[in-house]
């Protein structure tokens, strides 16, 4: 297969090495369809590293600390690119943060923060495979139990 | 830790420092109790669930020490049938208390509780999550009864997947080197992220679904209810109902010095043919909730430093 091009931008923020089955669930955390600026978005495209990978590239904005930890839960193969002036500024892989606030619901109905539409907060116990415990419920969840807001 | 305006919310919050403390104060409580300590002082006992046994030691507790209670026993009585948040509502009793005592249904309540409080609160049972005070006064009958906490082997008995009281003490216990013997059917057995804590924090446990089997090692066996509610299906409570009844057979079979503790209320997993023996420790256990409070609200309060 021949590379696909995909044009520079001058400034804004690049996903990359992003797992493909999840390249479409970044696109929602990052609520590309609303964005009126230069967005693009390739799937299945050729990586050394993984094989095939999906790349988002987003002109003029950078994801939030939220949208970076989401990214971070559901795909945390991605790379972050942060570009300025056409340069690779910074560079790193997504990171699971310590705790998790407000970005995930808690998995258990009984919890106070599905009772009363509660903001949530979880303390990562263990990040692979992830584990975490609610700051109410204190129950533990994991991967399989993560549901956005 | 400093206790004075504190929240005692969770057993997790407690380093083994801080229980060891509690405890002591609440053995100088009860050797010499003053009864001006909290004069002065406002406790509010909102019981969002009726629990007339932890509600009357908390107001007890509070009352025998010279302080005044407000609050409602039943959530009819409060703003709450209206839908006022659990929010809105501490933030209103917050102005009328110096601290709030709080049992409500849902779990990670008395959490939030204290996000919205100023004052102190302390958790009297957030649903099936924490009980902090029941776990304190449970510590605090086996170290009345053995001098010591450390080293000790410890039964749990019954309904260990679902039972809040045995979660919370193995949590606790897990700082004083306890060997555990954890005793159920294994349809409610202890729940593997407990089981997990335990070997991360290197003590050993030993599961057994017969009672005999281990009972001669206990220092102490911690029987729980098994509950009806738990069972989906009724045929599978009445198998499981009867499997852990302990009656004057036990005897042949445990240690002179074993202790016998239950949360209570009990169904019919004690015989009272057990009570007036001498390893039945179960009614002194409820009535140490008082010292154990009281401890906690002069902490909290700020009345002993
Ligand atoms: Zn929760």
């Amino acid at each position: 297969m021949k590379e696909l091009k995909i044009s520079a931008i001058r400034e804004g923020a690049v996903i990359d090495h992003i797992s493909p089955e999840n390249a479409f669930k970044v696109v929602e955390i990052l609520n590309l369809k609303d964005k009126d600026d230069i967005v693009m978005v390739g799937v299945n495209l050729q990586s050394k590293k993984i094989g095939k990978k999906g790349v988002i590239k987003i002109g003029n904005s950078f994801p939030t600390k939220e949208e970076i930890d989401k990214i971070a839960l559901i795909a945390p193969e991605a790379n972050l690119n942060i570009i300025k002036d056409y340069n690779v500024i910074s560079k790193e892989r997504v990171k699971i943060p310590d705790v998790l606030e407000v970005i995930i619901r808690c998995a258990n109905p009984k919890c106070i923060t599905n009772a009363e539409n509660h903001k949530t907060k979880f303390y990562v116990l263990e990040k692979s495979p992830l584990r975490m415990r609610c700051h109410y419920c204190e129950r533990i969840m994991e991967a399989a139990d993560i549901e956005l807001v | 830790m400093r206790f004075k305006g504190k929240d005692i919310i969770s057993i997790r919050d407690l380093e083994k420092d801080d229980i060891l403390y509690i405890l002591d104060v609440a053995r100088k409580i009860e050797k010499s109790p003053d009864q001006d300590l909290l004069k002065g002082k406002v406790m509010a006992s909102l019981f969002f669930e009726p629990s007339t046994r932890t509600r009357l030691s908390f107001e007890s507790a509070m009352s025998l020490l010279g302080g005044k209670v407000v609050g409602f026993a039943e959530p009819g009585v409060s703003s709450l049938k209206k839908g006022e948040t659990l929010w809105d509502t501490i933030k209103m009793v917050d102005r009328y208390a110096d601290v709030i005592v709080m049992r409500h249904p849902v779990e990670g309540a008395a959490r939030i509780a204290s996000e919205a409080a100023n004052v102190p609160v302390i958790n009297g049972g957030d649903g099936s999550n924490q009980h902090p005070t029941q776990t304190l006064l449970d510590l605090y009958t086996i170290l009345k009864t053995k001098g010591t906490l450390e080293n000790l082997s410890v039964g749990m008995l019954g309904d260990l997947k679902y039972g809040r009281t045995v979660h919370s003490l193995c949590i606790a216990l897990s700082h004083f080197n306890t060997k555990f013997y954890f005793i159920s059917p294994d349809a409610l057995a202890m729940p593997r992220d407990y089981l997990k804590d335990l070997e991360r924090k290197g003590l050993s446990y030993t599961e057994e679904s017969d009672l005999i089997k281990v009972s001669k090692e206990l220092d102490i066996l911690y029987v729980t209810r098994i509950q009806k509610e738990r069972f989906p299906d009724p045929m599978e409570y009445k198998k499981y109902a009867g499997f852990y009844r302990l009656d004057k057979r036990i005897l042949s079979h445990i240690k002179k010095d074993m202790k016998i503790m239950h949360p209570l209320p009990r169904v019919d997993e004690i015989h009272p043919e057990l009570d007036s023996t001498e390893h039945a420790l179960y009614f002194d256990q409820a009535a140490n909730g008082i010292p154990v409070r009281q401890a906690l609200l002069s902490l909290v309060l700020g009345r002993i430093e």
